[in-house]
């Protein structure tokens, strides 16, 4: 098996607020291999995002980033992201690590020439390329996600949303990067546009061997796009391993909720999570998701679940998984831990997201 | 609280289809006069119109759910709030429960808005940070003078909240709308749309900017509210899969017009116009057996002020016949996607062949004299053109392009190109489904409407 080009290892990103850190990323750990695309899905609030901006080392000054995330350039050595100095990440940025914003509307100055972002981009990374050289590879960029030559001029305001969109990705590719995180790529996009530019997202591990990291909530475009997925809750990865696998048979009660909740073609009847994710102040004890977790028993409430491999290769972090894999672990839940776990209150809209 | 019954299966739907017509609207359009630049300023004409809505005709009857869908800039909004008298419809009329209300000023209309709701879409933005939940609820009631005193209108406010969920009631009326989350926010914004007891509820995109796990809350919530209050709702949006499940009527919507209209179920089983297949097609679902179609239709939803002859879809459509509409604009197109992909060498060279690619992005040409390039003559151009529709004539999917393409011919210098006269396409019932399309491919046979 080809190496990782990106490892994650026990990563952490807290912010510090008055009342106690928020725990947005609380010790991750993925593996991204070269021309993959990892989905990254879960609610609002979960450290999705938080997720995609430690890795590439853009957490505000304010967060502490602990943990690994360990960069490998082809056929170099790795290098561990996480206590670079900003200058070193700096440098690596374009070459190896891009981003991929969401609301493409905001993300391009207006009073910049779509010639004038290229340039930048390429003279920030690349000093003293010259001028014709810029222009071939700006323009073989916006070629390859289907802008015309003529608009290479044009202003972002002459351009729609798809458009801009599409752009954005030529910005992030025209630096070759070996990896890249879009963050909600498609989410202001209409569902048509949005389609085209999962089909553009899809092709790039076919024709580029960049790897991808995708957050969305849509987990319509992760079945549609990528390889792998993750699934995230309150700061942890709960599930995770191919996509198809995941969703066919969703293991951790949790993604078969989010699963369940998505108003889809085939939705019959509207089902719901209860509550909403849990304050990351002050995450509830044991299993993160236990207060809303329908088949929760009294031990996840206390006892933190291991992570599970289950034979199809998914990762789960459950104990109904975890006892049934090693029957043996089901003493580390104590007397009465598998008892189902009585409602503990009501869960009401006052905790709604 | 978990899943509730299917309201559709609970024969709620089929209570729909007897109610009398509550809201009908016949020729409706709604134009918005561009500003133009600084001449037309000062000469006070205008530079054109963005046909919001074009031409709309539609029955709402009462306990019905309408589902107005479409992408961004397909008039849906603007149709809902005409329907209810927030936008000046330019032509046409809606009648509500008989009374043209296009007709009525806002001092007509006053006593109508209790009865005709609306709730925007974003819940952040359609409560005043600065008003607190029981004022914020209960303003309706002051602004149409429901209530007698304070006792009742706090009576009043404290039911709507437990209407919408917000219990217990003494918790949230003290609350500025910072201090709720959206889910939250959207249930007080529905509190106050139903508080003076209205009819009608056009709900614009009232889950779009919700998590996902808040959607089906409020989604629920709106089905309980219809059912205990007897509403109508007209909901606008773009997300197919809400709207299969939401609505008992559907009317796909692009550029302004509706190019298909009919019962819920049969336009999703059953899709007859080549915009509603496609955007079904497009959706992405979590379903791993499922994948998108290798072809969605080409580029995105066109200028309103500048829309596309006979069927505005025709540019996107890959079944498009020959009276669809085509036009000079296409052919610049079609030019343009087949040099993005030639080498730039090769692209540059045919590029040459044109004096200006540019002169072929004026509207409404149906006939074309394109000027040759330097050093080129008409015939190089034909030739060329020629080449091309040979060259599609054996490529898989067929380019429908060529099929609206009369006749080439050289002319004083020009290479002229004649494009079959547009017919605009309407809307007309496909027998024993109740479904309506506007599609020149599902016309009933012997048709001839409009040239």
């Amino acid at each position: 098996m080809t190496e990782p080009v990106l490892s994650v290892r026990d990563l952490r990103v807290w912010y510090g607020t008055d009342r106690g850190p928020v725990r947005a990323v609380d010790g991750v750990t993925f593996d991204v291999r070269p021309g993959e695309t990892l989905g990254l899905v879960g609610e609002s609030g979960c450290g999705k995002s938080t997720l995609g901006r430690g890795v590439l080392g853009l957490t505000p000054p304010a967060a502490a980033v602990d943990g690994e995330v360990v960069l490998r350039s082809p056929g170099g050595a790795g290098r561990n992201l996480v206590g670079l100095p900003a200058k070193e990440i700096q440098r690596l940025r374009g070459p190896e690590l891009g981003l991929i914003f969401q609301e493409p509307m905001t993300r391009l100055n207006p009073l910049m020439r779509i010639s004038q972002h290229f340039e930048e981009a390429l003279r920030a990374h690349h000093k003293g390329l010259p001028k014709q050289e810029i222009k071939a590879r700006a323009l073989a960029a916006l070629r390859g996600m289907g802008i015309p030559e003529s608009r290479y001029g044009s202003y972002p305001h002459e351009f729609s949303g798809g458009m801009r969109q599409r752009i954005m990705i030529a910005l992030a590719l025209v630096l070759r990067p070996a990896f890249i995180v879009a963050d909600e790529p498609t989410t202001a996009l209409d569902v048509l546009v949005e389609a085209q530019i999962i089909k553009i997202l899809a092709d790039l591990r076919k024709n580029f061997d960049t790897s991808l990291v995708l957050i969305t909530h849509n987990l319509g475009i992760v079945a549609e796009a990528c390889d792998r997925v993750a699934v995230m809750y309150a700061g942890h990865i709960v599930e995770q391993g191919d996509a198809r696998e995941v969703f066919a048979n969703p293991q951790h009660p949790y993604t078969r909720e989010l699963l369940r909740s998505t108003i889809s073609l085939s939705t019959t009847g509207l089902h719901f999570i209860p509550g909403s994710p849990p304050d990351l102040v002050e995450p509830p004890q044991g299993c993160r998701f236990h207060p809303r977790c329908p088949v929760a028993m009294r031990g996840c409430a206390t006892v933190e679940p291991p992570e599970v491999v289950l034979p199809t290769g998914v990762v789960s972090a459950c104990w109904q998984q975890a006892i049934e894999a090693d029957p043996a672990l089901a003493d580390e839940l104590g007397p009465g831990g598998r008892e189902p776990l009585a409602a503990v209150k009501e869960i009401s809209v006052a905790d709604e997201a | 609280m978990l899943t509730k019954p299917d309201i559709e299966e609970s024969g709620e739907g089929a209570a729909g289809d007897v109610g009398e017509a509550l809201v009908e609207a016949s020729g409706l359009e709604v134009h918005f006069g561009l500003r133009g630049g600084l001449l037309g300023r000062f000469s006070g004409r205008a530079a054109g119109a963005v046909r919001a809505v074009d031409g709309i005709d539609l029955t709402l009857r009462k306990g019905e759910v309408l589902g107005l869908v479409g992408e961004s800039g397909s008039g849906k909004t603007t149709l809902g709030r005409t329907l209810i008298g927030l936008t000046k419809a330019t032509a046409g009329t809606v009648r509500y429960r008989g009374q043209d209300i296009t007709a009525l000023g806002e001092r007509g209309l006053r006593p109508l808005r209790r009865r005709l709701q609306m709730v925007f879409q974003d819940p952040h933005a359609s409560l005043n940070p600065a008003m607190d939940i029981r004022t914020a609820v209960g303003h309706p009631l002051r602004i149409h003078q429901l209530v007698a005193d304070e006792q009742e209108y706090e009576a009043r406010v404290v039911d709507a909240l437990e209407r919408v969920g917000l219990t217990p009631p003494e918790r949230y009326l003290g609350k500025f709308p910072g201090d709720l989350s959206g889910g939250q926010k959207q249930r007080a914004v529905l509190a106050r749309a139903i508080i003076a007891e209205p009819e009608l509820l056009v709900a614009d995109e009232p889950i779009s900017m919700l998590d996902m796990s808040v959607r089906a809350k409020i989604l629920q919530l709106m089905l309980d509210l219809k059912r205990d209050l007897d509403l109508t709702y007209v909901y606008v949006t773009h997300d197919l899969a809400s709207a299969k499940f939401f609505c008992d009527t559907i009317a796909i919507m692009y550029l302004g017009r509706i190019v298909e209209y009919g019962p819920t179920a049969e336009v999703f089983a059953n899709p007859q116009h080549p915009y509603t297949e496609a955007l079904l097609a497009a959706i992405p679902e979590p379903d791993p057996e499922r994948a998108l179609p290798r072809e969605l239709p080409r580029g995105e939803i066109p200028d309103a002020a500048r829309p596309p002859m006979g069927c505005a879809f025709h540019p996107r459509c890959p079944v498009a016949v020959e009276a669809c509409g085509w036009e000079a604009r296409d052919l610049r197109t079609l030019l343009e996607n087949r040099w993005l992909e030639l080498a730039p060498e090769a692209a540059t060279r045919e590029k040459s062949l044109f004096a200006d690619v540019e002169s072929l992005a004026v509207d409404g040409l149906s006939t074309v004299a394109i000027a040759p390039g330097r050093g080129h003559s008409p015939e190089d151009v034909l030739e060329y053109l020629r080449h091309l529709r040979e060259e599609a004539s054996q490529a898989e999917p067929r380019e429908p392009f060529w099929r609206g393409v009369v006749s080439m011919h050289a002319e004083s210098g020009r290479a002229v190109v004649e494009f079959a006269p547009p017919r605009d396409p309407r809307l007309s019932l496909i027998p024993a489904t109740g479904v309506q399309v506007a599609c020149h491919l599902r016309e009933p046979v012997g048709s001839t409407t409009g040239t």
